[in-house]
C-alpha cells in the first residue's frame, strides 16, 4: 500500500515528463526545429546514406505520441477517467500500469536530459549571458547577473525525439481504435 | 551483381535480427534498426523483427507499409500484438515447426489449428516471409538489394539435415542467392572474437573447450568449441553439438505467469487470454527486476481490463523473490547430480500435430546429459590431454540467449557445472564475458562473412552429425518384430562445406516411377563411421530417426516399375546443406544423378 501511494508520486513527475516531449514540440517552435533535426535519418557509419528520406514526414506528433503513450501506457484512459471516487491504492495500481507502459514509451522514444547537474537545492551562480531558453528565473527576481540562486528543478531537455512514421491514408486521429471482440 | 556487405540474420523462434558490415572489414558488426508494421499505420524501425506473421481479415483495413500500400498480412510487431488479441490468424514458432519432422513442413499448416476460412502457410513459407520483410525493409531503407549481398543465415547446431535444406529454400525463395548457414552457437562465438579483438587469444589457450550455452526466446541449444595448437597455431574446433530442445525463456514467462493467475484465481478473479498474454509480459519485467536486484524481495505486478475505465479494473499482485527462486531458478536449472537425464518424451503418435515442446524442463538435466554423451568429444584432437571421468570437461562458458541474462540463473548453471567437473577431478569453467546476448547471433553471423572472405580465424567442424539409411534386411517375417534393419552411413561426421563423400558399392534396386522412402538416420556421437560402413546394431541413444528419404526415378528412357541399380552419393554444398543422390551403376547419359529429397513427413 505504501510503495503504491510513493510511486504514485513518481508517477506523477512522469506525467509532467511525459508530456514535455509533446507540448514543447507542439508550442516551442524553436525546440520543434531540433527536434526535426534530431530525426534526419541517422546512419549506420558502416552503410550507406539511404538514398532518399528515409520515413515520410510525420504527419502530427502529438496524435502520435498520444497515440503511442495510450497504446502502451493507457494514458489517455487513465486521465479521462474521474479518480476523485476511488481509493489511493486503486489509484496507485492503475499508476503502475501507466507508468511502465508511457516508461517504455519514453525509454524507446524519446531522449531527454537534465539541463542541470548540480543537486537540486544547491547553490549556484548563473553568468552574465546564461541560457534564458534553459533557465527560468523566479523569487526575487531582479539586479544583474551574476546572479546566486538555488536550483528548485534540474529542468529537462529532449536530445532526440524518434517518432514512427505513419503510413498514407492512416486517421491519426484515431489514437486507440475501438474494440469489438467477435 | 557486386557485394558490398556482408550480412548476418539471426532468424529465430521468437525473434529475428539482421547485422551487416562492409565487404572490405574495418568496422564493427552492426545491427540495422529495420522498419515494420508496430500497429495499424504506424511503422517503426527496430532492431528486433518478432517473428510473427498476422493475415489480415477481409473486413479489415489493409496492413499497409511503405513500400505496399495494399498489403493484407503483417510480420513483426504488430503481428505479435494480434497474436494476443486475435491468436487464430497469427503465424508463430515457425521455426519450431521447420524442424518437426512429424509434419508436412511444406504444407499448409499454420497457423496451427485456425479455422478453415483462414489462409494457412506452410513453415517454409512462414521462414519466407519474414525474410522478404528483412529484404524489402533492408532495401527501403538502404537502396540495396538485400540478396546482393553476401548473406550468413543462422540455425541452431541442433538443426537437422532436412531443417537446413528447408532453411535454405526459404532464403532463396526471398531472393537471397548468395546465401551460407552457420550453426547459432559457432555465430555467438564468433561475435565474442569480434568484439574481444585481438584480444580474444589471451582469453582462450590450447587446450580449451568452451561451451556456449544459448537459452533463447523458444529453444536451448549447447555446443563445445575446441582450441587446439597445430603447427604454432591456435584453431578452433567445433566438437559436439546438443540435441534441439524446444524449451527457452518464453516457458519461464508462462510458467511465472501460471503462479500469479493461480494466485488470483485463489481470489476468485479469472484471467481471460488476452490478459494472460499481459500477465506473461508483465512477469518479465517484473522476473528481470528480481533477477538483477538481489535486494528487492517481491515486484508488484497490475494488470489492467481492456475496457477504457482503467481505475477499479486493475489485478493485482506481486511476484515474490521466493517465487522467482522456486519456479525459474530451482524448477528450470535445478541443481541436479552429473547423472541426472532429462524425462523422456512418449513417442508422438503420427496423428499428434503439435510441437515437441521439452518434455522435461530442467536445463541443468539436458546439460548434464550434454556432457556425458559427447564425453569422447575431444578425444581426437591432438594436445587436449587426457581424458578422465563421465563427463566433457569445459573449461569456459559462453552463455547467448535473453534467458541468462538473469544473474542468478548464469549463477545457479555455473555451480552446477563446478560441481560437476569437481567430481570428476576437474577445474571449474571460467565465464567469457559475453556483450549482449539478444543480439550476438546476428553480428556474428555477419562477421562470418569476413571470416568466409579469409579475413579472420575460421571454427572448424563441418557437419555435425553423420548421416545413414536405414536397409531392411533380408530375413524371415516373425509377427510383432520389425524386420531387422542395418543402417549404411551415406555422410560421415564433420563433412566439411563444398566436400563430397562417394560411397564404396553399396547397390541399392529402385524401382522406375515409383517413388521409394529410406528411413533415415543422424548420429552426433559416431564419429568415426565412413561413407560405407553399414552398421548391423548400435547402441541406444547412437542413432537418432529422422524424417525418411524419398526418391523418384522419372520413367524417361527406363521402363516403368524396372528396378534400377543405384549408389547414394553425399555432398555437403557450398552453402552448408547435405545432398543425396542416387547414381545409376549404368547411366544413360553422362554424369546421370537423381537428388534424393530430405524431409519428407513419416
Amino acid at each position: 500500500m505504501l510503495r503504491a501511494v510513493s510511486d504514485a508520486l513518481t508517477f506523477g513527475a512522469r506525467i509532467a515528463l511525459a508530456f514535455v516531449c509533446f507540448f514543447r514540440v507542439l508550442f516551442d517552435g524553436a525546440l520543434a526545429a531540433r527536434v526535426r533535426a534530431a530525426l534526419e535519418p541517422r546512419l549506420e557509419p558502416a552503410l550507406p546514406p539511404p538514398p532518399e528520406p528515409e520515413e515520410p514526414p510525420s504527419a502530427d506528433p502529438a496524435l502520435q505520441l498520444l497515440a503511442i503513450l495510450q497504446r502502451e501506457g493507457r494514458l489517455v484512459d487513465f486521465l479521462k477517467q474521474d479518480v476523485a471516487g476511488f481509493p489511493d491504492a486503486d489509484i496507485g495500481a492503475a499508476a503502475r500500469v501507466v507508468h511502465e507502459g508511457c516508461r517504455k514509451v519514453l525509454a524507446s522514444h524519446v531522449e531527454i536530459e537534465s539541463l542541470r547537474s548540480e543537486d537540486e537545492g544547491s547553490k549556484l551562480t548563473l553568468e552574465t549571458g546564461f541560457d534564458r531558453a534553459s533557465v527560468k528565473l523566479t523569487g526575487n527576481v531582479g539586479g544583474v547577473a551574476p546572479y546566486r540562486g538555488t536550483l528548485r528543478h534540474k529542468g529537462w531537455r529532449v536530445t532526440k525525439l524518434e517518432l514512427p512514421s505513419v503510413v498514407a491514408g492512416h486517421d491519426a486521429r484515431v489514437i486507440y481504435p475501438a474494440e469489438v471482440e467477435l | 551483381m557486386s557485394e558490398r556487405y556482408v550480412v548476418g540474420i539471426d532468424l529465430g523462434t521468437t525473434h529475428t535480427a539482421l547485422a551487416a558490415l562492409p565487404v572490405d572489414g574495418g568496422a564493427a558488426p552492426e545491427v540495422l534498426a529495420l522498419p515494420q508494421l508496430v500497429a495499424q499505420g504506424s511503422v517503426e524501425a527496430r532492431v528486433l523483427l518478432p517473428s510473427f506473421l498476422y493475415f489480415a481479415h477481409e473486413s479489415e483495413a489493409q496492413l499497409a507499409l511503405p513500400w505496399d500500400a495494399a498489403r493484407r498480412f503483417s510480420v513483426g510487431e504488430h503481428a505479435r500484438t494480434r497474436a494476443a488479441e486475435s491468436p487464430a490468424r497469427v503465424v508463430s514458432s515457425a521455426k519450431s515447426w521447420l524442424c518437426h519432422d512429424g509434419v508436412d513442413r511444406r504444407g499448409p499448416i499454420l497457423p496451427q489449428g485456425a479455422p478453415d476460412d483462414i489462409e494457412k502457410i506452410s513453415p517454409v513459407e512462414a521462414s519466407f516471409r519474414y525474410l522478404d520483410h528483412l529484404g524489402e525493409a533492408f532495401s527501403a531503407k538502404y537502396g540495396l538489394p538485400l540478396g546482393e549481398q553476401q548473406v550468413t543465415l543462422t540455425v541452431p547446431a541442433s538443426f537437422d539435415a532436412a531443417a537446413r535444406d528447408l532453411t535454405v529454400e526459404a532464403a532463396y525463395a526471398a531472393g537471397l542467392e548468395n546465401v551460407t548457414l552457420l550453426e547459432e552457437p559457432q555465430a555467438a562465438l564468433y561475435a565474442w572474437i569480434a568484439g574481444a579483438g585481438e584480444g580474444w587469444r589471451t582469453h582462450l589457450g590450447p587446450g580449451d573447450v568452451v561451451l556456449v550455452v544459448d537459452v533463447g526466446g523458444g529453444t536451448t541449444d549447447f555446443s563445445a568449441i575446441a582450441a587446439v595448437e597445430r603447427d604454432g597455431v591456435l584453431e578452433l574446433h567445433r566438437i559436439a553439438v546438443g540435441d534441439h530442445i524446444l524449451l527457452g525463456g518464453d516457458n519461464m514467462d508462462l510458467a511465472l505467469a501460471h503462479v500469479i493467475a493461480q494466485k488470483l484465481a485463489r481470489e476468485g478473479k479469472e484471467l481471460d487470454r488476452w490478459q494472460m498474454v499481459a500477465l506473461t509480459h508483465t512477469c518479465r519485467g517484473a522476473k528481470e527486476r528480481l533477477l538483477s536486484d538481489a535486494s528487492a524481495s517481491s515486484a508488484p505486478i497490475a494488470l489492467a481490463g481492456r475496457g477504457s475505465a482503467l481505475l477499479g479494473n486493475i489485478l493485482k499482485s506481486e511476484l515474490t523473490r521466493e517465487e522467482v527462486t522456486r519456479v525459474l531458478v530451482d524448477g528450470f536449472f535445478p541443481v541436479v547430480p552429473a547423472s541426472a537425464r532429462p524425462a523422456a518424451r512418449a513417442r508422438v503418435g503420427l496423428t499428434q500435430l503439435g510441437l515437441p515442446y521439452a518434455a522435461d524442463p530442467a536445463v541443468t538435466k539436458h546439460l548434464a546429459a550434454f556432457l556425458s554423451r559427447q564425453v569422447e568429444a575431444a578425444d581426437k584432437l591432438a594436445g587436449m590431454g587426457a581424458r578422465h571421468g563421465a563427463l566433457l570437461h569445459p573449461s569456459a562458458v559462453l552463455f547467448n540467449g535473453g534467458v541468462v541474462k538473469g544473474d542468478a540463473l548464469r549463477t545457479r548453471l555455473l555451480e552446477a557445472l563446478a560441481h560437476w567437473l569437481e567430481a570428476d577431478g576437474a577445474p571449474a569453467p571460467r565465464v567469457l564475458p559475453g556483450a549482449d546476448p539478444d543480439l550476438a547471433v546476428a553480428r556474428g553471423a555477419a562477421y562470418y562473412g569476413l571470416v568466409r572472405r579469409g579475413q579472420g580465424l575460421r571454427i572448424r567442424g563441418g557437419t555435425a552429425r553423420a548421416y545413414y539409411v536405414g536397409i531392411e534386411s533380408p530375413a524371415p517375417a516373425v509377427p510383432g518384430l520389425e524386420p531387422p534393419i542395418s543402417a549404411l552411413c551415406v555422410a560421415p561426421f564433420g563433412m566439411d562445406e563444398g566436400s563430397h563423400a562417394e560411397l564404396p558399392p553399396h547397390e541399392l534396386g529402385l524401382v522406375v516411377g515409383e517413388p521409394v522412402r529410406f528411413r533415415f538416420f543422424g548420429s552426433s556421437v559416431r564419429r568415426d563411421d565412413r561413407a560405407g560402413t553399414e552398421l548391423e546394431r548400435w547402441a541406444p541413444g547412437e542413432l537418432e530417426e529422422l524424417s525418411p528419404l524419398e526418391i523418384e526415378l522419372p520413367a524417361e528412357g527406363r521402363r516403368e516399375g524396372d528396378v534400377v541399380p543405384v549408389e547414394l552419393a553425399a555432398q555437403i554444398t557450398p552453402v552448408g546443406t547435405l545432398l543425396l543422390e542416387a547414381v545409376p551403376r549404368e547411366p544413360r547419359e553422362p554424369n546421370e544423378r537423381w537428388k534424393i529429397e530430405l524431409g519428407v513427413r513419416h
